[in-house]
């Protein structure tokens, strides 16, 4: 049986996939950027607005990184406002674990249920780090192994809380990490529960959404390793007493299309020029050298010197530096790649990072979507583009209804909830 | 502030009458957007949105101020918070980010809260069921200390940080970005925020006092206080205290005639009576000293309905109030400036 294509629309974000030096690029504040991406997300009937979060802005070399975007509105907030010139697409954003309590949590996003009238998604995070801590009450009062622990129970507690209309609003909830008690006074919204989203891909990560949540975002948009994911993650549903299609996959993606796809590959190369420049591609390797290396030439070979190992100072707020697991092996690739290819450091970082998983005509990317999904590399895809607020124009225009032709993607939605939209019961 | 008195309508469930269990229609949006559209039909300046962390059936204001934002285009918008349980981190974007997509109409009225019932909720502290008088200082203090977060992360943006600089590749430049490095006993918060600085530069902040400790922290932290005056003596009593401050006086408001208001028990002044009577009263409180006035419609939507369809157009009748609206942010209709941001270099 043909699959039915899941699409989430990202807002682009505080990093350099975000191009705003594109003439195009608008505010990332405003609210009528907002307003644009989610009615045309909605127009191209996709299942949900997507918006990330960081409780800090960005540090590297004890100094506030100014070359990518800064700035984020609150996230409740934002999807409130969007509910009002939405009717449809569901309304998601991420909200931390950490620096939250689970009384004022599960308040808000019931509230926005209603007030969407049943829309509401929520990506649960965990950020323990002091730095982020200095910011909040408590500091940062959590250590790293107890992160998963703590959002697992977190979830338990908000989802007792979502629950209590079932005894008129009575709940009591205690463990290692919370006791409260008292009368959770809102009436079940439409979804009961907002859509419980995870964007984990350690081990850890990945069983809690296979306990826990509808959706679980990934990096692995590939063929051949986002089926090896999508295999991993639905295989741990089983000992949770949940089937396959009770936890989607959506692997996060980026997207650049032309009229042809030998247009396509141009603007795509032209495009990472733009998100990697060459300050950008010597910040990327500080990141993974965890040192000083503004004294390189991003047009000359990699640092022969090695990566300091040990807790990552030099980048702050930023949760990739934790994908380097191993720096010294990792660079010791890079160098080989290099020393192959015969790439700079700036050629190599765009190689690493900035290779686009969408590049071709409105025709070539549908197949590509497409065939991932029908070959159980993922259920649909966060598409990010990387302009604000029009970024997602062509693909709406161009794109989906090259997928509703083939049958694999909705031409209306079929129900008011994001549970609905996404399949869940 | 011009010559007119000023109005605002808070609004509370399905009104601020006593009686059984709410319509349930208060927990649709269709319902808030209504109610405000019939506020900003009569220009009011603002309305107010009641909330609480206790047994309050209401929906959370910040979101309900949020989503009939896009659906008004001149009323301001204030939700109430409570400071003691809360973080002033989310908070501060919070309502900077209302002020965004309000485009400028953001206020927030906060407060503390000494209830056992709310501490049960969040499980951090514990609080006595009868509080005694050195928490009840403190939860004063520790709110000063809240706004006075707020409003340093609402300045920890200069207006102008965001460069988009090509040349030179700078998305910001940093030496406009503020570190707000509050150290207090209840918290301390690093910053900047992860917002810019809203629109209004400082959303104002409104504060509900009925005591000299409360009028204090008004005269520190606050841009509007709410009082509650019984009669002209206690006006123009308050309106001593409270100079300095867009001082607007709470009255509990029965417009629709009949109704027996006897049984209403309430902190402020309960009005029963017809719109011309109303009008009177407002006049002769407006002349003792009190800028405007918060009406309590105590059924909602019919108070409220009244208010703008009779009160007002009798209070324009007599040269008392707007005919149509001057501004378009909150500060606009209190004639509050824009602040300069504390962290600029002059």
């Amino acid at each position: 049986m043909v699959k039915q294509i899941h699409l989430a629309a990202h807002f682009p974000g505080v990093n350099n996939t975000t191009v705003w030096s594109d003439p195009r690029a608008g505010s990332h504040i405003e609210f009528s950027s907002f307003v644009h991406f989610a009615q045309t997300a909605e127009r191209a009937k996709f299942d949900f607005f997507f918006l990330a979060e960081g409780l800090r802005l960005r540090e590297q070399n004890g100094l506030i990184y100014d070359l990518d975007v800064v700035g984020r509105p609150d996230t409740f907030t934002v999807l409130a406002g969007l509910a009002a010139v939405t009717t449809h697409l569901g309304l998601a954003g991420t909200i931390n674990s950490t620096f939250n309590e689970p009384f004022e949590v599960a308040r808000q996003f019931t509230s926005l249920d209603h007030l969407s009238g049943g829309r509401a998604g929520w990506n649960v995070v965990t950020s323990w780090d002091a730095f982020t801590g200095e910011n909040f009450r408590r500091g940062g009062y959590l250590p790293e192994e107890q992160r998963y622990e703590r959002a697992r129970k977190f979830l338990d507690a908000a989802t007792v809380l979502f629950d209590s209309w079932r005894q008129d609003g009575d709940f009591s909830y205690q463990d290692e990490f919370f006791d409260i008690s008292g009368r959770f006074d809102l009436p079940r919204s439409p979804q009961g529960r907002p859509v419980i989203l995870q964007a984990g891909d350690s081990s850890e990560g990945r069983e809690f959404a296979a306990a826990k949540a509808d959706a679980i975002f990934s990096r692995h948009a590939g063929l051949a390793d986002g089926q090896a994911f999508y295999r991993d993650v639905k295989g741990r549903l089983a000992k949770y007493g949940r089937s396959p299609d009770q936890l989607k996959v959506l692997p996060a993606a980026t997207f650049v299309l032309a009229g042809t796809d030998a247009e396509a590959q141009e603007r795509a190369h032209e495009v990472r020029r733009q998100q990697v420049s060459g300050q950008t591609a010597i910040k990327f390797l500080e990141q993974l050298w965890n040192r000083d290396l503004s004294a390189y030439d991003p047009d000359g070979p990699l640092p022969e010197i090695d990566p300091l190992v040990g807790e990552n100072t030099i980048a702050r707020g930023r949760a990739s530096v934790r994908s380097h697991r191993d720096p010294v092996a990792t660079a010791r690739e890079w160098r080989e790649l290099a020393a192959a290819k015969k790439l700079s450091i700036r050629e190599l970082i765009i190689e690493k990072t900035a290779r686009q998983t969408f590049i071709g005509s409105p025709s070539s990317v549908a197949t590509q979507i497409n065939d991932l999904v029908q070959a159980d590399a993922s259920d649909g895809f966060i598409l990010v583009p990387h302009v604000t607020p029009g970024g997602f124009d062509e693909f709406a225009d161009a794109v989906v209804p090259l997928l509703q032709e083939r049958g694999v993607f909705r031409t209306e939605y079929t129900g008011p909830t994001l549970r609905d939209h996404l399949g869940l019961a | 502030m011009g010559t007119g008195l000023h109005l605002a309508a808070a609004l509370e469930g399905t009104g601020w009458h006593p009686g059984g269990p709410g319509d349930p229609a208060r927990f649709t949006p269709d319902y808030w957007v209504d109610l405000v559209r019939e506020a900003e039909r009569g220009l009011l300046d603002f309305v107010t949105f009641e909330d609480g962390l206790g047994r309050t059936g209401r929906l959370d204001s910040v979101l309900v101020a949020s989503r009939v934002a896009p659906l008004t285009t001149h009323i301001g918008l204030v939700p109430s918070v409570v400071a003691t349980f809360t973080e002033p981190f989310h908070l501060s974007k919070a309502i900077a980010t209302l002020d965004y997509v309000s485009a400028g109409r953001a206020g927030v009225r906060v407060r503390g809260s000494f209830s056992a019932e709310d501490a049960r909720h969040f499980g951090r502290r514990s609080f006595p069921d009868v509080p005694g008088e050195e928490l009840l200082a403190d939860l004063v203090e520790e709110t000063a200390d809240y706004v006075e977060v707020l409003r340093r992360l609402w300045d920890s943006w200069e207006d102008d940080a965001e460069i988009r600089d090509v040349a030179t590749g700078r998305f910001i430049d940093r030496d406009k970005l503020h570190y707000v490095d509050f150290r207090g006993r209840w918290f301390s918060v690093k910053g900047p925020s992860i917002t810019p600085r809203p629109p209004q530069g400082a959303p104002p902040v409104a504060v509900l006092s009925h005591s000299p400790r409360i009028h204090d922290l008004a005269r520190r932290q606050a841009d509007i206080v709410f009082s509650t005056p019984h009669d002209v003596a206690e006006v123009r009593a308050a309106a001593a205290e409270l100079g300095g401050l867009r001082h607007f006086a709470d009255i509990v408001v029965f417009l629709g005639g009949d109704r027996d208001a006897a049984d209403v028990t309430s902190d402020a002044h309960v009005f029963t009576g017809t719109a011309s009577e109303l009008a009177d009263l407002l006049v002769a409180w407006h002349a003792a000293g009190v800028d405007g006035f918060r009406l309590r419609p105590a059924v909602l939507p019919d108070d409220l309905v009244a208010i703008t369809g009779e009160l007002v157009p009798e209070l324009q009748r007599r040269g008392a109030f707007r005919t149509e609206y001057g501004a378009t942010t909150l500060r606009g209709h209190l004639g509050l400036p824009r602040p300069a941001n504390r962290y600029a270099a002059v």
